[in-house]
């Protein structure tokens, strides 16, 4: 059994179809990979998974149990953790009082949240900052404080949405060790990610959606070659004239 | 909590009960009772306002129901008036909880909810004027009869220490709630309603204890108004005077901190009294007062008196206090 199988799942806004009929599973212990052009449908889905929005059709599962119907606070509390893509900082309170929102989850006394946030912020790089308020921080110190606010629930999955975007190639490197970190810890990651390098370093399997629906699936050597996820970055015939130039597997 | 937590609130009170010992002036302990009274039900705003930063324009729907039950539990049935100053704060909290399943249920924030709020404490008003037994436009009589198991006292100082109770009791409250679960989730559905879902916060729970919790001190503030003047018409009780009132003090004195709202009420009524004396009385001044100084602190304070006392403590104990917030390199 999955951790995390999404059936069929669609989502209408009006006419728009964002997302159409994906299907997607998640295994325990693994960093699976979401990937896709910009406007396939890839946030939409996450939102779906998280609980943001409910799907026009299909299932959302997790260890088995349908959780399609439950709000986004009980999908944290059964296990689930996201983060946005657009960072979404408590400004006023400092870093380690951020955390501690998300730590107090599962931990009611004050003072086992506080020093829960703490290690985890130490964990994901922030062990210095933890008095400063969360709205000074440079962008990469947000996407890490973002991070760590979804690791501080205990979560058994984790949703990435683009916690590279907008990061330097340094800044990168530094992020992709502390991803890994928390697979080995146990944690089962979903990432949504722009940064091929990174979704090519980190994950076992790729999912690619391209216009809402699932396109390919499999490891990301073999996603790299498959002529339909080509096609849909570079548009038709992109594959063939690539093949012919000998060039498909650059 | 730690007793450091409670030692400032403990110094305050203590010195502001002394007061009495040093003023005899009944004019003197008038104002100060009413300025605690305003303090308190600023508290309950400062709660919903200040920490889950849900501005409500209408919380005299809360201090008006609060001084009716207190007033008509008295003369109609013939209620212990201890019995129907708590009745009040119960009823109160009950329309706090039952104006806050309607608004945040259909999803009403910022200014939406604010003219709710302003909506409610007015239909209320008009009610209060309109119907029977609350006495109609005439107004409602509590019978003098000073006796301290009738809640009244021949001495303000009396009052004046059972008013700064109520408002110990809430500064305990509030820090209490400041150092708890609920107050991190308060705070965080106040900065980001989107992230506190996401880290498994029931935001429409939140909220109603909030406004629960909040309408029921106001509601004090209401009871013990009542019972300190005896009087109350639907004006005094449910009139925008008190909405005011209530959200002013905390954003003159510090939004979402423990002493804000108590600071605030000082402030300015500390202020507009000084001014009625230095100008004998012209009408309507303590009102320009109220005005200038909202529109001084949002320009320059905007985080309130306790904000500046902040900032200015901190620039004394480290100068250098400009620290680097980059995050340190992975490990």
């Amino acid at each position: 059994m999955s951790l995390l199988a999404v059936e069929g799942a669609t989502k209408r806004f009006g006419g728009l179809v964002a997302v159409d009929g994906a299907s997607l599973t998640v295994e325990e212990g693994s960093i699976t990979g979401l990937i896709g052009p910009n406007g396939a449908g890839k946030t939409t889905l996450f939102t779906l998974i998280a609980g943001f929005e409910a799907p026009t059709a299909g299932r959302v599962l997790f260890q088995g149990a349908d959780i399609t119907r439950e709000p986004a606070h009980r999908r944290a509390r059964l296990g689930i953790a996201r983060t946005f893509q657009i960072v979404q900082p408590f400004a006023a309170l400092t870093v380690c009082e951020n955390v501690a929102v998300g730590a107090y989850l599962r931990h009611a006394a004050r003072a086992d949240a506080m020093a829960h946030a703490q290690a985890i912020a130490r964990r994901v790089g922030l062990g210095s900052l933890l008095d400063q308020p969360a709205g000074s921080l440079t962008v990469a110190g947000r996407k890490r404080l973002e991070l760590a606010r979804a690791l501080a629930t205990d979560p058994k999955l984790l949703l990435l949405d683009e916690v590279l975007a907008g990061l330097n190639p340094s800044e990168i490197r530094d992020m992709i060790p502390i991803i890994r970190s928390i697979r080995d810890g146990g944690v089962t990651v979903l990432i949504v990610e722009h940064v091929m390098q990174a979704v090519m370093s980190l994950c076992e399997r790729v999912t690619v959606l391209a216009q809402g629906r699932v396109i390919a699936t499999g490891a990301p050597a073999e996603i790299a070659r498959d002529p339909a996820v080509i096609e849909a970055y570079l548009g038709h015939g992109a594959a063939a004239r690539l093949q012919s130039k000998g060039t498909a597997h650059a | 909590m730690t007793p450091r937590d409670l030692l400032p609130i403990a110094v305050v009170v203590g010195l502001l009960a002394l007061i009495p010992l040093a003023v005899t002036a009944n004019t003197v302990l008038n104002f100060l009772v009413f300025t605690l009274v305003i303090a308190l039900a600023a508290q309950g705003w400062n709660l919903l306002g200040g920490y889950g930063g849900q501005f409500s324009f209408g919380h005299a729907a809360f201090f008006g129901t609060g001084a009716y039950t207190t007033a008509i539990l008295q003369v109609a049935v013939g209620l212990n008036p201890y019995l129907g100053f708590a009745a009040g704060i119960a009823t109160g909290a009950a329309v706090g909880f039952a104006i806050g399943s309607l608004s945040f249920r259909s999803g009403l924030r910022g200014s939406y909810f604010a003219l709710v709020t302003l909506a409610f404490a007015e239909v209320l008003r008009i009610l209060a004027n309109a119907a029977a037994f609350t006495g109609g436009a005439a107004g409602k009589l509590i019978r003098l009869d000073v006796r301290p198991e009738n809640f009244q006292f021949e001495s303000r100082a009396v009052f004046y220490w059972i008013a700064l109770a109520l408002v110990a009791v809430v500064l305990v409250l509030t820090r209490a709630v400041e150092r708890s679960r609920f107050g991190a989730q308060l705070v965080a559905v106040r900065e980001n309603e989107a992230a506190a879902r996401a880290l498994g916060v029931d935001v429409l729970a939140v909220k109603l204890k909030a406004i629960t919790l909040s309408a029921g001190i106001t509601a004090a503030a209401g009871g013990f108004y009542a019972q300190y003047f005896l009087y109350l018409d639907a004006t005094i009780a449910y009139g925008p005077w008190i909405s005011v009132e209530a959200l002013l003090a905390p954003i003159i004195g510090g939004l979402g901190t423990v002493f804000g709202p108590l600071v605030g009420a000082v402030a300015l009524h500390g202020l507009s009294e000084l001014t009625k004396g230095w100008t004998g009385g012209v009408p309507g001044v303590d009102l320009v007062i109220f005005g200038v100084l909202l529109i001084v602190m949002v320009a320059f304070a905007p985080s309130g008196a306790m904000g500046l006392v902040r900032r200015l403590a901190q620039r004394w104990s480290r100068p250098a206090a400009a620290r680097d917030s980059r995050p340190e390199t992975a490990p």
